[in-house]
């Protein structure tokens, strides 16, 4: 079974003529990180408020482990076992020290005190932030602030994170921090990773790429091979990795190149193959 | 300038006065404000005083953040300094001045009267985290519960104000500087022109703080907030044995202050 | 079109306070009319304070910042008169706005200069043009607008002043990549026509290959790199000594040196590092 499924949903904001999503289907596995890459208004940010069941579908639904996000009952449920970062960290952190921050969602959900304190030292180590525990938020730089948000997840000890847009307020540092925090999340602990991005970087890790425009998802495969269609990404208005662009623009100079090298690395592998003959 | 301010700021510590419950710290700020109005001889205000340094030593806190803390203060200290020398009547200093001996004593209280007053409430604020705060708060006001007032969502929209604070200056000082950056002009101008120079930093303010806490609100819901039921600590508020004791010296230092009120010391 | 020349420059925060801060020190360069100029370096690394020097928003612990031979700082009147000078766009201008309409905000930089009313509306139309905001929307309110249309009507307000200097502080941070692309085209067709000097502070490298004429490199509050484009993304390992990242074709340049095959700079752009390889290997083949 999927851990997360959409089944034609189809989403308008109230006074909105277009649809922000329509009729989406999509599922993903446990244990996957998923990029989710789209320019602004192409409906990503939307579906990612479906699947905590901020919003839910005006047609078709949203299955979260099997529970229909509509269900007012288990709205909590599926809130605990999906957590949620948002794009600036200063309007998600409630706390002015980071560890009664991180301790916020355990004690809405009224877990007993010393499990609080250990989910709470649990997490803050996962990311990183243990020895600034007691620091104020507002002193940290953005990375370091984004770091305790997702910390602030994983104390609810839920199995899905969805980042939506987590990097776009950092500078590049902080994007790194970002990203290998949760791609160790994913890596190391088997949680599945949702993250929204318009940074085709911080899709190259991925799993998995889907590409969405306005409110429909026009591609959906392995980074690489994502990114190979060209025409289709600069249609969409997206850029692909300049290392696909290179191999890109040699091939139409007549090189036999295969476009789904990603890393530097491989990509000059690939050219090295022609060089050598 | 703005950077300086430090309402609702929280000096982790370890001391006593850092461990004592919330709820114990609330209740002798109360006890202290009481007891300051007590003083009218310089005796009880040296007793005052005393009372208020010890504390301060207790807890660790530089005096230093005390002063930067008393800053924006000032104007309003020297004001009730200057009401005091030329408003109150007794022996010229000098004969035909408007100055007397009484105005310059009870001035002096007054200042030492705000000064401790608000040294003792930093202190509170200095040494307790903002949570552990509004939850005594909570606490305290919890039987007004029963007649249907919202402790709970009171205690958390003022922690959340405590949280935003330093946030919202922040911003303050970056539009202050975009709006200069195009001409604006904050210091020049009658009272009038001057207030409508605030607009431009006000309206982006106003906005910003709208959207934050719409932002805000959406992501408390993701993180499983539903109001007050069924919620859970992590730090649990529990009095101690040092708790009582520092209670029964509140008291015991209250009842001391309305005697010595009664012998006018 | 006008000329910065900065001597000396140090600026120190909290001064005289266990919290000093030296942000800036030694700072000499001189920027020229006219001139397209990108501004790297980390977060810290001192940059934002120095931009903020060029309009006397920060006055300089010591050193002197000259605007087309005159001291900004040399008295409260010069102080305003560079504002006007040396136009500074923030980060995240779009949280600046504050007018009813696009038009009144984009006209309250010229308003503040006292302008006649003619010339400010001359003024507003020439700005929105140039940052392609459509006067269709002048009568619209600001907050109606996307992400990146706000943007540019917040660019739109610091142009109008027609500055000889116009200074942006991460003008494409948090915009989509079609958003960036417009803006920066639409910051390079301003620069071409109105001949002033820019400065962008950039973290994105490859924006910075593709449009710069001449690279700052800031690293510990001081100038570690200046030069062109090409001088500056030769040295990648230098860039990357300083915790800098450097243009991914750069990256690509380097792995094939690696792998015994060097390509000539420049090959900092998808397009150089294409045609070096193609020249390469034609030399091979021969």
């Amino acid at each position: 079974m999927s851990i997360i499924k959409f089944e034609k949903v189809s989403y308008s904001y109230p006074g909105d003529e277009l649809p922000s999503l329509c009729g989406i289907d999509l599922s993903i596995e446990k244990g996957q990180f998923v990029a989710v890459l789209g320019h602004n208004g192409s409906g990503k940010s939307t579906l990612a408020k479906h699947m905590n069941a901020i919003l839910v579908p005006d047609e078709g639904r949203v299955l979260i482990n099997g529970v229909d996000t509509a269900d007012e009952n288990r709205v909590l449920d599926i809130r605990r076992n999906v957590g949620m970062v948002f794009q600036n960290p200063d309007n998600q952190i409630v706390a002015n020290v980071v560890e009664d921050d991180v301790a916020f969602a355990p004690e809405n959900l009224g877990v007993a005190p010393e499990e609080i304190r250990r989910r709470v030292d649990a997490a803050l180590k996962q990311v990183g932030m243990y020895e600034l525990r007691e620091h104020a938020p507002h002193l940290l730089s953005g990375g370091q602030k984004q770091r305790v948000a997702i910390a602030g997840v994983i104390a609810m000890e839920p199995e899905i994170i969805v980042l939506d847009e987590p990097t776009a307020m950092l500078d590049p540092m902080g994007r790194e921090e970002v990203i290998s925090t949760v791609t160790k999340l994913c890596r190391e602990k088997g949680m599945t990773v949702v993250l929204i991005t318009h940074h085709m970087d911080e899709c190259v890790n991925a799993d998995r790429l889907v590409v969405m425009s306005n409110g429909n998802i026009v591609a959906d495969g392995a980074p690489a091979q994502v990114f190979s269609q060209v025409e289709l990404m600069e249609g969409e208005g997206l850029d692909v990795p300049d290392t696909t662009r290179l191999l890109y623009e040699l091939r139409k100079e007549g090189l036999e190149l295969s476009l789904e090298a990603l890393s530097p690395a491989d990509c000059a592998e690939e050219i090295m193959k022609i060089i050598r003959g | 300038m703005l950077k300086d301010i430090t309402l609702g700021q929280f000096f982790p510590g370890n001391t006593i006065v850092h461990r004592l419950d919330a709820r114990t710290k609330l209740i002798l700020v109360v006890v202290y404000i009481a007891a300051l109005f007590q003083a009218t001889g310089w005796i009880s205000y040296l007793a005052v005083t005393a009372a208020t340094g010890t504390c301060m030593y207790l807890s660790r806190i530089h005096p230093k953040n005390m002063f930067k803390g008393l800053k924006p203060m000032i104007f309003i200290i020297v004001l009730t300094a200057v009401l005091n020398i030329f408003y109150t009547t007794g022996t010229p200093v000098l004969p035909g001045w408007p100055i007397t001996w009484e105005g310059i004593e009870r001035a002096v209280q007054m200042i030492l009267r705000i000064i401790l007053l608000i040294t003792g409430t930093f202190l509170l604020t200095y040494t307790t985290s903002p949570i552990a705060l509004t939850d005594g708060l909570e606490k305290l006001f919890n039987p007004l519960k029963k007649i249907k007032l919202p402790v709970h969502e009171m205690t958390i929209m003022m922690s959340m104000a405590l949280r935003f604070i330093p946030t919202l200056i922040e911003e303050t000082d970056k539009i202050m500087s975009a709006q200069k950056a195009r001409g604006a002009d904050f210091e020049t101008g009658n009272l009038i022109q001057r207030a409508k120079a605030m607009l431009p930093i006000l309206v982006p303010l106003f906005v910003s703080a709208f959207r934050r806490a719409d932002e805000l609100a959406v992501a408390m819901e993701s993180r499983c907030y539903h109001g007050g039921e069924g919620r859970t600590r992590m730090k649990m508020l529990k009095m101690q044995f040092r708790d009582w004791a520092a209670l029964i010296i509140g008291g015991a230092f209250l009842a001391m202050m309305i005697v010595m009120k009664k012998f006018g010391l | 079109m006008s000329t910065i020349r900065v001597e000396g420059l140090r600026h120190v925060y909290s001064a005289k306070t266990p919290f000093e801060k030296i942000a800036i020190d030694n700072i000499d360069i001189t920027i020229g009319n006219g001139e397209l100029v990108a501004i790297i370096g980390h977060t810290g690394s001192g940059k934002s304070t120095f931009i903020q020097h060029l309009n006397a928003l920060l006055q300089p612990s010591s050193g002197t910042v000259f605007v087309d031979d005159e001291d900004i700082n040399a008295d409260k009147l010069s102080r305003r008169d560079v504002k006007r000078k040396v136009g500074l766009v923030f980060q995240y201008p779009e949280y600046q706005l504050f007018e009813e309409t696009v038009y009144k905000d984009i006209a309250f930089g010229p308003e503040n200069m006292k302008l006649s009313a003619d010339e400010v509306d001359q003024r507003v139309r020439e700005a929105a043009r140039f940052v392609g905001v459509d006067e269709e929307l002048f009568e619209s309110s600001p907050l109606e607008l996307s992400g990146g249309q706000k943007r540019r009507v917040a660019i739109a307000g610091v142009i109008a002043m027609r500055p000889g200097v116009l200074i942006l502080d991460e003008p494409t941070a948090g915009l989509d990549p079609a958003g960036c692309r417009q803006i920066l085209d639409n910051i390079c067709q301003y620069r071409k026509e109105s001949g002033s000097t820019v400065i962008i502070v950039s973290h994105n490298m490859d924006d910075v290959a593709r449009i710069a004429e001449r690279v700052i490199v800031f690293n510990e509050g001081g100038i570690a790199m200046d030069g062109t484009p090409n001088e500056i993304f030769c040295q990648p390992e230098k860039l990357m000594d300083m915790g800098l990242n450097v243009p991914h074709s750069s990256l690509i340049a380097l792995e094939l040196k690696k792998r015994g095959f060097p390509v000539s700079c420049p090959c900092y752009t998808p397009q150089q590092l294409k045609n070096a390889i193609l020249a390469e290997k034609e030399a091979g083949v021969c």
